[in-house]
This record gives C-alpha cells, sequence and structure tokens, in this order.
C-alpha cells in the first residue's frame, strides 16, 4: 500500500523565528515533526500528538496552534514562532524568567508548550486576570504541577512587564 | 502516519477536479483537528489530503441581504472575534468559543465540526435552530440542504463522493429572535458534551411564534427535537409552557448509556438544558 503510491517531497517557504528558509518536506507530516526532524529545533515537544496536551505549541502568524494538528505543508508562506525565539542573547524572556523564580514547572515537558501559549496572551492582553490565565491556558496540560505555580508565574511575568 | 500527497488548490473547480480524480482515497482538510487525529489513527487510507483554506469562498465571512454566509473553513476564532457577528449571533458564538482550548479554536471550523458528524459536535445544534442552509459543490453543480439534513449517522453526511461544503449560510436574526447553546461536560474546558441543547425562539407580543430545540449527544447525529420546538408555537411566554417544552425535550430523546453518562442522566440533562437554553435565548430575543 504505502509504498505503491507516489508521494513527492515538496517544497515550502517560510520563515521561522524570524528566519526565512526553504524547506524539502514529505507532504504527510506534522508541523511538529518538520520542526524537529527537518528543521533540526527540539525545544517543541509532543505528548500526546493529537491536539490534547498543548505540548507542542507554537504560534502561526501569532496565533497559537497545536503543532502537532498541522501539516509542515500548511506554513508555506507563514510565520511560525517556537519556543527557540523566545529568549534572546541578552536574556531569558520575563516568563522565562518568572517560571524559574516561581519553580513553575517539575520534568518540564509541558514547559515550552506553556511558554509559547502564555506569551501569546500577554502578548495581546498584557494585564490578564488569573480567571482569563487559566482559561486561556485550559488546552495545556501538566502532570505534575498543579498548575498553580505555572498561573503565578504568568501573573508575575505579567506584572514584571 | 500513512504517505499521501498535500493539495491546496485554490478555487472551487481545481477542488472538484481532484476529489473527482482520487475519489474515496481523498479527503478535504479545514482545521485538520478532527481529520489528522483520525488519519493518524488509521482511521482512513488517503492518498490524497485536499486542504481547503486557500480558496476564497470557504474562508470569508460575508454579509448579505438576508443572510451572514460563514465559509465552511474560517476558524471559530475568527467568529468570536468579530464584533458584529458576536452582537448579531451570540447562539452561535456559543459554541464557537467552547469548542476545545485556544489552540484548537485557531483551526477548528463549524464546517469541519458539522462534516466530521459527531454525535457530540458543539457546532452542528446551534446551526440548527439558525435554520442554516449548507451551500454544496459538486460536479453536478451546486445545491443547497437544510443543515437538519446534513448528518445522517456517527461520522457520516449527506455529501456525496466528489461533493464539498462551501458555506454556511445563516439566516439573519429578525426583531424577536434570539437563539443560546449550551453543552454539559464534568469539567470545565476541554471535553466532550455528555448531553447538549440548542434553543431559538421568536417573540411577538408576548407569544413565541416560531421555536427550534436541537439536542447532541442523546442520538446517532445532533437532531431537531420537532415535538418540544412545535409545542411552544403560538404559546405563551410562560413557566409552565417552558417546563413542559423541556419536558417533551427529555421524553423524545433515545439517549444510550456509555462511560459519559447513563439514559437516565442524559435525559435529565436534557430537561435542565433545554430549559436553560430557553430562558437564554427568551433573554436575547428581548422578550423577558
Ligand atoms: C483537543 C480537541 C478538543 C476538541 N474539542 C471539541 C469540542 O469541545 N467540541 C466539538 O464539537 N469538537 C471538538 N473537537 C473536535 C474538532 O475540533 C471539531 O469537530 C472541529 O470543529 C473540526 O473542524 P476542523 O476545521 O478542524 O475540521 P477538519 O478536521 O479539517 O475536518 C473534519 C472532517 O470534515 C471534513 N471536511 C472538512 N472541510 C470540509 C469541506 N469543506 N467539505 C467536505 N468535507 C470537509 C474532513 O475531511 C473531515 O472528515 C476537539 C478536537 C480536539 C483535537
Ligand atoms: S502533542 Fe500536540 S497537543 Fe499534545
Ligand atoms: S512539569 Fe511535568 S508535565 Fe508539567
Amino acid at each position: 500500500m504505502a509504498n505503491s503510491k507516489k508521494v513527492k517531497k515538496i517544497q515550502i517557504t517560510t520563515t521561522i523565528n524570524g528566519q526565512e528558509m526553504e524547506l524539502l518536506i514529505p507532504p504527510y507530516i506534522s508541523l511538529l515533526e518538520t520542526l524537529r526532524e527537518i528543521v533540526g529545533i527540539t525545544g517543541t515537544k509532543e505528548g500526546c500528538n493529537d491536539g490534547n496536551c498543548g505540548a507542542c505549541t507554537v504560534t502561526i502568524d501569532r496565533r497559537i496552534v497545536d503543532s502537532c494538528l498541522v501539516l509542515g505543508a500548511e506554513i508555506d508562506g507563514k510565520n511560525v514562532e517556537t519556543i527557540e525565539g523566545m529568549a534572546t542573547p541578552e536574556g531569558l524572556h520575563p516568563l522565562q524568567q518568572a517560571f524559574l523564580e516561581e519553580a513553575a514547572l517539575q520534568c518540564g515537558i509541558c514547559t515550552p508548550g506553556f511558554l509559547v501559549a502564555s506569551k501569546n496572551l500577554l502578548d495581546k492582553e498584557p494585564n490578564p486576570s488569573e480567571g482569563r490565565i487559566r482559561h486561556w491556558l485550559a488546552g495545556n496540560l501538566c502532570r505534575c504541577t498543579g498548575y498553580d505555580k505555572i498561573v503565578k508565574a504568568v501573573q508575575k511575568a505579567s506584572e514584571n512587564s | 502516519m500513512h504517505p499521501y500527497n498535500y493539495y491546496a488548490p485554490e478555487n472551487i473547480n481545481d477542488a472538484l477536479g481532484l476529489l473527482e480524480k482520487f475519489g474515496s482515497k481523498a479527503r478535504c482538510l479545514a482545521g485538520g483537528t478532527d481529520i489528522l487525529v483520525q488519519t493518524r489513527g488509521g482511521r482512513f487510507e488517503l492518498d490524497a489530503i485536499i486542504d481547503v483554506k486557500n480558496i476564497p469562498e470557504l474562508t470569508k465571512v460575508e454579509w448579505t441581504k438576508d443572510h451572514l454566509l460563514v465559509g465552511s473553513a474560517v476558524p471559530c476564532y475568527v467568529l468570536y472575534e468579530d464584533e458584529k457577528v458576536t452582537s448579531q449571533f451570540p447562539g452561535i458564538i456559543d459554541a464557537a468559543s467552547l469548542i476545545g482550548g485556544i489552540q484548537i479554536q485557531s483551526r477548528a471550523s463549524l464546517g469541519g465540526n458539522l462534516c466530521n458528524a459527531s454525535p457530540s459536535a458543539d457546532g452542528i445544534c446551534p446551526l440548527i435552530v439558525h435554520n442554516t442552509i449548507c451551500v454544496i459543490a459538486g460536479p453536478k453543480g451546486s445545491r443547497e440542504i437544510s443543515v437538519d439534513q446534513f448528518c445522517v449517522s456517527p461520522g457520516k453526511n449527506v455529501l456525496d463522493e466528489g461533493e464539498f461544503l462551501v458555506s454556511l449560510k445563516i439566516p439573519l436574526p429578525n426583531s424577536g429572535f434570539g437563539a443560546a447553546y449550551e453543552r454539559f461536560i464534568p469539567r470545565n474546558e476541554m471535553d466532550i458534551a455528555v448531553a447538549a441543547v440548542g434553543s431559538s425562539v421568536v417573540v411577538d407580543g408576548g407569544k413565541i411564534t416560531n421555536s427550534k430545540i436541537a439536542l447532541a449527544a442523546v442520538g446517532p447525529t445532533p437532531i431537531y427535537a420537532e415535538k418540544a420546538s412545535e409545542f411552544l408555537l403560538g404559546k405563551d411566554v410562560s413557566e409552565d409552557n417552558l417546563d413542559q417544552a423541556s419536558q417533551i425535550a427529555q421524553d423524545s430523546c433515545s439517549p444510550i448509556t456509555d462511560m459519559r453518562g447513563d439514559v437516565e442522566f442524559r435525559k435529565h440533562l436534557i430537561g435542565v438544558l433545554t430549559r436553560r437554553t430557553l430562558d437564554l435565548a427568551l433573554e436575547r430575543a428581548g422578550g423577558n
């Protein structure tokens, strides 16, 4: 079956963390696989691979998506931001700093997804309420922290920025 | 994930050509929040996935004289971030703002929700109670059908091979119209409805001149609750009449028992949610 089919790789032009690139990818792989296996940036994590956990959260044209539920082919001409685009040579992003200070992580697998999602919220709404933060992050699961410390860290970062 | 090719046609004719060429080995891709999960899980063996998001008719929201035309691939957020849509169609927004979390809403469309035809789909009851018309393109031209005829069984819709959904044509609300949708889930977010109800009313001088009630997760597809809806026609807006309609909705549905809830619990929920959504629909209609 699979082998008898002619599946051609496709070429896409995309911008990832501000860098324009041309990629040659199998047409059926996800954006998550494209980032990790083709581009070679592995900060974006796979938890469930079916849209439930948010560990694979990235932004496309400034909106958060689960990269496991996007095809790599779909980012042609689009602007993608991942966790690798968050810190600068000068230092950590205020959210990253706040996550460290508030101990908002344990195993860390969910952290890139939470950071990308939280940054997107604060970029749009600098001072969200606790309820708004919890609602915004409902698509991100964490098995370790119990969420309170994550919410606190986002509140702290929003106060500091 | 098994290998397949990716196509992103830029107009309806090219999409029809691809659907004809690949037949049952092709599927449309809107937001991908159902299809990519299902394909990965081995539900279908595809040769081609057809991304419909480059077709203008499928991605635009347009106001005509009598309708709001929502392209079938328009993601939920586009609807709830549009102030005019939010103020005119709060009953649709009830559903668009509770499908999945924010990541899912960036992608998930009402058209995809409808085509996926899940018994518990949140988008379908609101479309039913708004008397929505589905605009379908196919090899023999285009056709229109009422949304309550669209789903035929779990996961199956009325589209013939080679056809696809172009847009949802939702009549503009007349004065006195109100609608609402509510579901019951054990958590606050990110869950599948145990039972859900959409209701709409048209109120004129204290009387209900039109009403539609639709139920989800209590049958093989979301269903129009005809008896309960018709009971309200011509009736006064009164506690007693609203309670009776809710009781009829509850009695007329035939849910199953599964891990999410048993028959008795689901029926009870339908009664409660019917009353709540009727109350909210009436409030929105300005009849309360
Ligand atoms: C984590 C998670 C949470 C979810 N939560 C909810 C929820 O709360 N409520 C709910 O109802 N659903 C939920 N869903 C299911 C899903 O997100 C919705 O059904 C969504 O609306 C599907 O839209 P889509 O644009 O992503 O569809 P897609 O996945 O792109 O398509 C769905 C189906 O429709 C077909 N299709 C798409 N467009 C067309 C077209 N134009 N013509 C013909 N066929 C077409 C596809 O081939 C596919 O079979 C959830 C899914 C996930 C992963
Ligand atoms: S890996 Fe994408 S949502 Fe879990
Ligand atoms: S820190 Fe382990 S899952 Fe969140």
